[in-house]
């Protein structure tokens, strides 16, 4: 750089390999002591700022974050508290009263004949959709996962169920499943009688999970798309040299190998199954019976419905409970069956 | 040198058994790659690409196909049966194509409820909540990422706790919040808990990463020429972020059109409702449900953004893949 504006002074040098120059140099001395000069503040620059740029900095962050940051502690951290204290209160809303009442709240929920059933209603409708979901997913990725025609558009089908707006797609599904529906009537072409899918015990949480399933797995199925073709072509090249069947390819070096997507669409599903609530609410209302009534219905019923905050706030204490628990209990096993993180 | 891309592409006859392969599950990359080239591919000419049987290609068509059918079925039963009178409704054997459409339907679907009103509502939170989310996730997920103040990682920490609490477990509070500040039976809860509360949580982690991944050298070239903060951020950073920023977007409206528990517990008022909670109104005198009336608001509830999305497919698919991924 210096060399070139000492050698070839008046012109641009068009040198191979030489950098382009900055603008028209007046003198050679004083264009290479700028540009060191211009250089050495840049990395000190980087290295440490002036005290007033740091400390304005500082400030620039904390306005920067207060919206969000604010928002959080409103609007999630002292509800969350406030959870704690509703619980240890009989608050009936219609009725006005407000009392402290310690452990009450938990005594009922221990009592309550129906926590098993929820709970256990909200286990079935998780544990199905996240076996499902996944299940349904990694094979349409796999199968997907071609370069051959038509695949943008199974894709696209596969995936356009997410973009549909979620009650309204559940609403169709409500409409089909009736006992005078379209999927009696087109199982009734083929001389079978369907049952009353919603109406029924067994039928009913088991389509409830059904219709969130189609509703979600192309979400899945595009995350499990995105970490196939991150496997390294070579090592499935390598395998196959080595003699290894398909299915070995895929439980023994794709599966590994996609380990890290598995974990991470497993926590989403799993969180966002227990937060199922429009579903339930406009499919099957919580019945049969009690059947499909899982926990976030649960509360909202007994909060807003039968007026009871403060045993809605212990069952929300529960709700978060058990979201906590997963969360950590997943995060840990991640050691043992996720190979590689990026 | 042929021989490669051929042995990648077709079907190769297992010539030994995979015992080598069935090793064990971490170490198992870099010993076959670095076994690969010690071992030649023997007989060239028994490796050729077989032909698979274009049967295999019928039947791979016929299965993906198939499974379709409950992904599209659902949708297109709407529309149709959206266009047919009430009485052909649950016709049978079942219409795939309405025999004499009507649109009883639509008229219905705003006579009963204010359905404009409602529209006019769902559209404009979403596009509310979303520039919000938009504008305050990335401002906190730059400064997370590019600018250091005392207390960032603590900071942080607190905000990502957004992730892990569910909207569902603070709604008794949040209620009794709203309902002492008289925000009850307006937009405001939506609003406000949408755009700063947890649901932007995951975008504020998005565009962090986003960020992180900047070159540094662009802001400090600006700091050089005297830019300031805010300038750095809004004219350099943010326009380069633009695929991070269009993933917070397309998963943020779809979550502000979607949300459900939230309107049917703020609001009670049918001029104030959302779509989705405005679409399970649609009943008669005696508590019936309409089905022609609520399948044809439905399907103007879903057909839009549906719309959207097959013309801005990849987008969509994209950004919503690195929401996931990188959340």
């Amino acid at each position: 750089m210096a060399d070139a504006t000492v050698t070839t002074p008046g012109r641009a040098p068009a040198r191979p390999g030489g950098a382009p120059t900055t603008a028209p140099p007046s003198r050679s001395n004083g264009t290479s002591n700028g540009t060191s000069n211009g250089t050495s503040k840049g990395a000190r620059a980087r290295r440490r700022f002036t005290p007033s740029y740091a400390t304005r900095d500082q400030l620039t962050g904390y306005l920067f974050i207060a919206p969000q940051f604010l928002g959080i502690v409103f609007f999630v951290l002292v509800p969350l508290g406030l959870i704690f204290w509703y619980s240890l209160n009989e608050w009936n809303v219609l009725a006005g009263t407000f009392r402290f009442v310690g452990t009450e709240n938990f005594e009922k929920l221990f009592a309550d004949p129906k926590i098993a059933p929820v709970l256990q209603a909200t286990a079935v409708f998780s544990i199905g959709l996240v076996v499902l979901n996944l299940g349904l997913a990694l094979l349409l990725a796999v199968l997907l996962n071609r370069k051959v025609a038509g695949m943008t558009v199974f894709r696209t089908i596969f995936f356009s169920p997410v973009v549909v707006s979620l009650v309204a797609w559940t609403i169709v599904w409500g409409f089909l499943m009736q006992d005078n529906g379209g999927i009696n009537g087109l199982l009734q072409l083929v001389g079978v009688d369907g049952p009353n899918w919603l109406r029924e015990g067994p039928t009913a949480m088991a389509s409830v999970i059904v219709v969130q399933v189609f509703k979600n797995v192309g979400l899945n199925m595009v995350l499990f798309l995105a970490a196939l073709q991150g496997v390294p072509q070579e090592v499935q090249e390598a395998a196959r040299m080595d003699g290894a069947s398909d299915r070995q390819l895929f439980w023994r070096i794709t599966v590994p190998l996609i380990s890290p997507t598995i974990l991470l669409t497993s926590i989403i599903t799993i969180v966002g199954s227990l937060q199922v609530f429009a579903q339930i609410a406009v499919l099957t209302q919580g019945g049969p019976g009690i059947s499909t009534t899982v926990l976030v219905y649960y509360l909202f019923q007994q909060a807003f419905d039968f007026h009871h905050f403060g045993y809605g706030s212990t069952l929300s204490i529960v709700l978060f409970a058990i979201v906590l628990v997963l969360t950590v209990l997943q995060w840990q096993l991640r050691k043992r069956w996720v190979f590689y993180e990026n | 040198m042929q021989s490669e891309p051929m042995a990648s592409d077709a079907a190769v006859p297992p010539v030994r058994d995979g015992a080598d392969v069935a090793g064990r599950g971490p170490g198992i990359g870099r010993p076959l790659v670095g076994r690969a080239p010690a071992r030649p591919s023997t007989g060239t000419a028994g490796r050729s690409p077989q032909r698979r049987s274009p049967w295999r290609k019928v039947v791979f068509y016929g299965v993906l196909s198939l499974m379709a059918v409950p992904f599209v079925f659902p949708t297109w039963w709407m529309i149709t049966s959206s266009f047919k009178p009430i009485n052909r409704i649950f016709a049978f054997p079942p219409e795939l194509w309405p025999s004499n459409p009507t649109l009883d339907g639509y008229i219905g679907a705003f006579t009963v409820q204010p359905f404009a009103l409602q529209y006019f509502n769902s559209m404009y939170i979403a596009v509310l909540v979303t520039a919000g989310t938009m504008l305050f996730s990335s401002m906190a997920g730059y400064a997370f990422a590019r600018i250091r103040f005392r207390g960032q990682g603590l900071l942080f920490v607190v905000v990502l706790t957004g992730l892990l609490i569910p909207a569902e477990v603070t709604i008794v509070p949040l209620f009794q919040m709203f309902n002492a500040w008289g925000l009850i039976d307006t937009h405001w809860p939506l609003i406000l808990v949408t755009t700063f509360g947890a649901p932007s949580v995951l975008a504020t982690f998005i565009m962090r990463q986003y960020f992180i991944t900047l070159p540094v050298e662009l802001e400090e070239a600006a700091r050089i020429d005297g830019l300031g903060r805010w300038r750095i951020y809004w004219s350099i950073a943010l326009p380069l972020s633009r695929s991070a920023l269009a993933a917070v977007a397309i998963f943020t409206f779809l979550h502000v059109w979607n949300l459900y528990l939230e309107p049917t517990v703020y609001l009670q008022t049918p001029e104030l409702f959302t779509l989705p909670q405005a679409l399970t109104r649609y009943t008669d005198a005696y508590g019936g449900e309409m089905w022609n009336t609520q399948l044809a608001a439905a399907t103007l509830t879903a057909l839009p953004v549906l719309i959207v999305f097959v013309f801005a497919q990849k987008q969509f698919v994209e950004g919503l893949a690195q929401t996931g991924l990188k959340g």
